[in-house]
C-alpha cells in the first residue's frame, strides 16, 4: 500500500502549495488593492484614530486633529472661526468617507503617502505612533473671509452663490468661497447617531450648503463671456481695441427670426461703436455680431484654450467642464447624428448663452489669463506638503496649462477695454481708488423672459483683476439665488462688483 | 530491516519547550498589545497550559516511547496559538471563550493520554470496525432528532444537552476513519482483484464494495440534509483516499473526481444555499456588507495584515464574524501576518507529512489505513477551511484544527494525534525476535488476526 500512499503525500503537498500560494496572493499580491478600498472601514477607522495632520492656510490650520478620549483617540476639528468658510475646499473627514482636500490629500494627512516614509520610519524607530504630514493651501485667509463674508452680507440668508480669486502669474487659487455652507465639525463628530442626522439634514436641503459651487456648478456665463468672445476676434484680426465695432438696436442673425436686443441700452443703439463702449455697456447686439463673423469653430478653439471642455483642477475631486458646444444634437427623426452650431446658435453663445456654461473657477481662469499676458496657468490649491513637524517636503510648482490662451498683444487690448469698463461703464462698482481695476459684469438670463416680464431672476456674474498693468488677483463672482434682492436688481455690477472690489483689495493690502 | 528507530523523546520534549514559548509567549503578547500590560493571570495560565503538555509528554514516554518526537509538539504550538488568538478576539468582544477553550483543551489531553494507555495496539481498533460505523451513523442522526439538534448557522450539525453543545460530525470522522479502515484491509484483495470491467474501470462485485458503499452514501446523505457542505466533501474525500490506497487503484480517483463533479453540479442546481456559497465565492464584493460580509471582512483583515502583520491586539479581529472559530485564520493573517499564517501551514503540513510517515513505516495494512485516513482527513479539513477563508474554494464551514474555537472538534483532534502516535509507536518500536516468523511483505499480514504485540506491558 506504500505506493498509493506517497501519491496520496504528494496531492496533500499539492493542496499545502496551493494554499500558500493563495495566501500570498491575498496578503502580498492583493493587500495594497485591499488596503485602498474605500469600503475597507478598517483601512478607514485606522486612520481614524491616527493623529491626521494639518491644513493650513497662511500660519493658521483649518483642519486639526484634537486628542479624545474615546475609541478613535483623535477628534477631526475644523477651527469655529473659518470652519464655514473654509468647508468647500477642507470638506470633512467622516469614519468611512471624506470630501474635500481632506480626501484628495488623504494619502499625506494620514501619514501613508510615500513622500512620508522616512518621517514614518523614524516615528517608528522612536516607537511613536506614526503622525500625518500638513497639507498647506494656496488660499489667502482675508481673500477668502472677505470672498465668504461678502457672498453672505450681499445675497442674504437665502441666497446660493459662490466666489474665485487666483493668482493670475502662478494660477494659486487665493480664494474659494462657496454660499451657503456648512459646520465640517458637525459632520467629524464621533457620535455616528448625530453625524449622519447633520448629513441628512444638509443632504436634504434644498440650497445645497454641501456643493462647492466653485467647481460644481455650471450656469450660463452670461456677459462675462464677452470676454471670451472679444479674445476669438482681436485674435483672429477681425477687430483691434480702438476699432470701431459694429453694434445696432437689435441684432437678426442670419437665419432666425429671433432677435437679440440690448437689455435698453441706448449706448449700443448706433450701427457702428467704439470697441470700448461696446465692452463698457456690454453690447449684446455687438458680441453676437463678433461671434457670427469669427464662426463657431474659431469660437470654440479660443473657449477650449481658456480650458472649457477640460478637466484642470487635480487638488479637488469632482470638477465639471465647463462647456462651449461641439456640436448640436440631430433628432433622429432627422437623421441623428450632430451638426455644426448654426450661425444663430452661434450668435447666441457670444453673449454666454445657447448651451455655454461656465463654472466661477473657470470664469476666473477666463480673467486671469488675460491678466497675465494670454498665459493660463493651472489652478492648484495644495501649496506645501510638510511633515508633522513642519519641514517642508515638497512645494507645488506653478504649471502652464496654456501658454498662448491668447497673444500678450490681445491680452494687453482686452485689459484695455476692461478697465474702461470698470471706469466708464457697468462693471464701475468695482473701481479701487489709486488702482486700476479691469473688469466685466455678466447677467445671464434664464428661461425666455426677463424679470419685468415676470421671468424667473437672472444668474449675475462679475469678473475682475487688479492691478490692470500687473495682476495679482483675479476673481470671478457668481450669483445663483438672491431671493431677497428684487428681482430686477440682480446685476452683475451691483451685487458683484463689491464682492470681487473686497476680494481684490484684501490681496493688495499685503 | 536492519534499521532502528531511537526513541527521540529528549527531542519531543525541547520542541514542547518551543512550543510553549510561542503559546504562553503569544498569550502575553496579546495582552501587551490590548491593555499595554502583561495579563495578570499570565504565571497561572502558562502553568496550566505547561503542565497539560508536560502531562501528555510524560504520557507518551511512558506509554508510547517510540511515537514520533515531532506531532506532539506541532499540535501543542498549534493549540497554544489558538488558545491566545482566541483570547485576543475575548478581549476585543468582551467574551470568555479562551477560559473555556483551556477547558476543552485540559479534557483533549486528558482523553488524548487516556486513548494512548487504553490502547497499547491500535489494531485493537479493528475489532469495532462495524461498531463505530453504526456509532458513526448515529452521531450523525443525532442533531436530526427534534429536541436535540440545534441549528447553527443554517447547518444543523450541533446536539446541545443542557448547557453542552456537541457537533458529533467531528467524532464520526474519527469513527469513519476506523470503520473504512477495518472493513478495507479485510476486502482489499476481493476488492481489487475480484470483479468485472466496465468501460475502463473494474468494478468489484457489489457484496465486498456494498457495504461500505451504503454505510458511506448514509453518511454523505445525513450530512447533505443536514447542509453541511464542509463535512461532506470531507467524508467524500476520506472515502475515495481509503479505498484507492487500500486497492492500489487510480481508477477509483478517476470514478471518484467525476462523481465530486457530478455531485457538485447537481448540489449546485438543486439547492439555494450551494448556489449562494458559490455566488460570494465568484463575487464577494458584490454585496460586500450582506452575503459577502465575513468574507469581504476576512480578506481586508488578511491584507491589512500583510507580510508581518499589524501585531497582536492592534489589529480589528472582531470585524469578521465568527472570527473565534472558522475565520480564526483571518485574526493570525491580520495580527501576525503572512509570515504566520504561513508558518501555521507548515505546522498543519507537518502533522500531515507526519501521519503519513507512519502510515509508510506502519507494518500492518490496518496502521497504514488509519493513519493515512486520518492524514488525509485531517489535510483535507485544513485545506478546505483555510481555502474557504481565503477566497480559493467557495466557503463551507469547518472548524480549523487546534486553533478553532470549539470543544468538540478540539477534543476530537487530541484523540487522533493518540492514535496517530499509537500507530508511529508501534511502526518505530524495534521488531520482537518473533517478528522474523512473520515474515516477508508487510502487506501480507493485512489480514492476519489482530495480534497484541507482546513487548508492551
Amino acid at each position: 500500500m506504500n505506493k498509493p500512499i506517497r501519491a496520496v503525500s504528494i496531492f496533500c503537498m499539492f493542496l499545502f502549495l496551493a494554499l500558500m500560494a493563495n495566501v500570498t496572493y491575498v496578503q502580498f499580491v492583493k493587500s495594497s488593492s485591499y488596503n485602498k478600498d474605500p469600503r475597507n472601514a478598517r483601512v478607514a477607522e485606522a486612520s481614524y484614530s491616527r493623529e491626521r495632520g494639518q491644513i493650513i492656510v497662511g500660519d493658521e490650520p483649518v483642519a486639526t486633529s484634537k486628542p479624545v478620549d474615546d475609541r478613535y483617540k483623535y477628534l477631526r476639528v475644523y477651527p469655529e472661526a473659518g470652519a464655514r468658510m473654509f468647508a468647500p475646499v477642507t470638506g470633512y473627514l467622516q469614519l468611512g468617507s471624506q470630501t474635500g482636500i481632506e480626501r484628495s490629500q488623504n494619502a499625506v494627512l494620514t501619514g501613508e503617502d510615500p513622500q512620508l516614509f522616512v518621517t514614518r520610519l523614524v516615528d517608528l524607530l522612536k516607537g511613536e505612533t506614526a503622525q500625518g504630514g500638513n497639507v498647506v493651501l494656496t488660499l489667502d485667509a482675508a481673500a477668502q473671509k472677505a470672498a465668504f463674508e461678502g457672498l453672505r452680507d450681499t445675497l442674504g440668508p437665502r441666497g446660493e452663490g459662490s466666489v474665485v480669486a487666483i493668482q493670475p502669474k502662478t494660477g494659486r487659487i487665493l480664494a474659494m468661497a462657496s454660499y451657503p455652507s456648512y459646520d465640517p465639525n458637525e459632520l467629524a463628530t464621533h457620535d455616528s447617531a448625530k453625524a449622519s442626522a447633520a448629513y441628512k439634514e444638509l443632504d436634504a436641503d434644498d440650497r445645497e450648503p454641501l456643493l462647492n459651487r466653485a467647481i460644481r456648478t455650471r450656469l450660463f456665463p452670461g456677459s462675462t463671456f464677452k470676454l471670451v468672445t472679444a479674445a476669438a476676434a482681436i485674435e483672429n484680426g477681425k477687430f483691434h481695441a480702438g476699432d470701431q465695432v459694429p453694434a445696432g438696436a437689435t441684432y437678426q442673425p442670419p437665419g432666425t427670426s429671433h432677435k437679440i436686443g440690448n437689455d435698453g441700452r441706448g449706448q449700443c443703439s448706433p450701427a457702428k461703436i467704439s470697441f470700448a463702449t461696446a465692452m463698457e455697456w456690454s453690447c449684446n447686439t455687438t458680441f453676437a455680431q463678433l461671434a457670427v463673423d469669427v464662426g463657431p469653430e474659431k469660437m470654440r478653439a479660443q473657449a477650449e484654450a481658456f480650458g472649457f471642455n477640460s478637466d484642470y483642477l487635480r487638488d479637488l475631486q469632482g470638477q465639471v467642464q465647463s462647456v462651449y458646444p461641439t456640436g448640436v444634437d440631430v433628432p433622429q427623426s432627422e437623421g441623428g447624428g450632430s451638426r455644426e452650431l448654426s450661425l444663430a446658435e452661434t450668435a447666441q453663445t457670444g453673449i454666454g448663452q445657447n448651451t455655454v456654461q461656465a463654472t466661477p473657477l473657470q470664469m476666473a481662469m477666463v480673467t486671469a489669463a488675460i491678466a497675465n499676458q494670454g498665459t493660463l496657468m493651472r489652478p492648484y490649491l495644495v501649496d506645501k506638503v510638510q511633515t508633522a513637524g513642519f519641514n517642508v517636503l515638497r512645494t507645488t510648482e506653478p504649471e502652464v496649462f496654456n501658454e498662448h490662451a491668447v497673444s500678450a498683444q490681445t491680452a494687453g487690448e482686452l485689459t484695455q477695454l476692461l478697465e474702461a469698463t470698470v471706469d466708464n461703464g457697468t462693471a464701475s462698482p468695482a473701481a479701487i481708488d489709486g488702482v486700476k481695476v479691469a473688469g466685466k459684469t455678466g447677467t445671464a438670463q434664464r428661461g425666455d423672459s426677463l424679470c419685468s416680464a415676470g421671468g424667473k431672476p437672472p444668474y449675475a456674474w462679475f469678473v475682475s483683476f487688479a492691478p490692470a498693468e500687473d495682476a495679482e488677483v483675479a476673481v470671478a463672482v457668481m450669483i445663483e439665488e438672491a431671493p431677497d434682492v428684487a428681482c430686477g436688481e440682480i446685476a452683475g455690477g451691483q451685487l458683484g462688483g463689491p464682492i470681487a472690489k473686497a476680494v481684490m483689495e484684501a490681496v493688495l493690502k499685503k | 530491516m536492519g534499521f532502528v528507530h531511537r526513541r527521540r523523546r529528549g527531542a519531543e520534549l525541547f520542541l514542547l519547550v518551543l512550543a510553549l514559548i510561542v503559546g504562553i509567549g503569544a498569550y502575553a503578547a496579546v495582552g501587551l498589545g490590548v491593555d499595554g500590560e502583561v495579563p495578570a493571570n499570565l504565571i497561572a495560565y502558562g502553568g496550566w497550559l505547561t503542565l497539560l503538555v508536560v502531562a501528555a509528554h510524560v504520557a507518551v514516554r511512558l506509554v508510547a516511547p517510540y511515537a514520533d518526537p515531532v506531532l506532539l509538539p506541532v499540535v501543542a504550538a498549534l493549540n497554544g496559538l489558538g488558545l491566545a488568538i482566541i483570547h485576543r478576539v475575548d478581549l476585543a468582544k468582551d467574551t470568555g471563550l479562551a477560559s473555556q477553550q483551556l477547558t476543552w483543551m485540559t479534557l483533549g489531553v486528558a482523553l488524548f493520554v487516556g486513548t494512548l494507555i487504553a490502547l497499547p495496539d491500535h489494531r485493537l481498533l479493528a475489532r469495532f470496525t462495524y461498531t463505530s460505523g453504526l456509532a458513526a451513523l448515529v452521531l450523525l442522526i443525532l442533531p436530526m432528532v427534534p429536541g436535540l439538534g440545534t441549528s447553527i448557522n443554517g447547518a444543523k450539525i450541533w446536539i446541545s444537552l443542557g448547557p453542552f453543545s456537541f457537533q458529533p460530525g467531528e467524532v464520526a470522522k474519527l469513527l469513519l476513519v476506523v470503520t473504512f479502515a477495518g472493513y478495507l484491509v479485510v476486502h482489499r484483495d476481493a476488492l481489487a482483484l475480484a470483479g468485472r470491467r466496465v468501460v475502463f474501470v473494474d468494478l468489484p462485485r457489489g457484496r465486498d464494495l456494498g457495504p461500505i458503499l451504503m454505510m458511506w452514501v448514509v453518511s454523505l446523505g445525513i450530512l447533505v440534509l443536514q447542509r453541511d457542505l464542509g463535512s461532506s466533501l470531507l467524508f467524500f474525500g476520506l472515502f475515495l483516499v481509503m479505498l484507492y490506497v487500500a486497492t492500489e487503484r487510480p481508477g477509483w480517483l478517476v470514478v471518484g473526481a467525476l462523481l465530486f463533479f457530478g455531485g457538485a453540479t447537481a448540489a449546485y442546481r438543486l439547492f439555494g444555499h450551494v448556489q449562494s456559497r458559490v455566488d460570494i465565492w465568484l463575487h464577494p464584493f458584490a454585496d460586500p456588507d450582506g452575503n459577502g460580509y465575513q468574507l469581504v471582512q476576512a480578506l481586508y483583515g488578511f491584507a491589512w495584515g500583510g507580510l508581518v502583520g499589524r501585531g497582536l491586539g492592534e489589529g480589528m479581529p472582531q470585524r469578521v464574524p465568527y472570527v473565534e472559530s472558522d475565520f480564526i485564520l483571518a485574526a493570525i493573517g491580520e495580527e501576525l501576518g503572512l509570515t504566520a499564517v504561513m508558518a501555521v501551514l507548515l505546522l498543519y503540513g507537518l502533522v500531515v507529512e507526519r501521519a503519513l510517515r507512519a502510515a509508510l513505516i506502519s507494518r500492518d495494512g490496518f496502521g497504514k489505513l488509519v493513519a493515512t485516513g486520518l492524514a488525509a482527513v485531517f489535510a483535507l479539513q485544513v485545506f478546505v477551511v483555510i481555502g474557504g477563508v481565503t477566497r480559493l474554494i467557495p466557503l463551507t464551514g469547518l472548524t480549523t484544527p487546534f486553533l478553532s474555537y470549539g470543544g468538540s472538534s478540539l477534543v476530537a483532534n487530541w484523540v487522533i494525534i493518540a492514535i496517530l502516535l499509537r500507530i508511529s509507536d508501534q511502526a518505530r518500536r524495534p521488531l520482537p525476535d518473533l517478528a522474523a516468523d512473520d515474515g516477508g511483505d508487510p502487506d501480507e499480514q493485512s489480514t492476519q488476526v489482530v495480534k497484541v504485540m507482546p513487548e508492551w506491558r
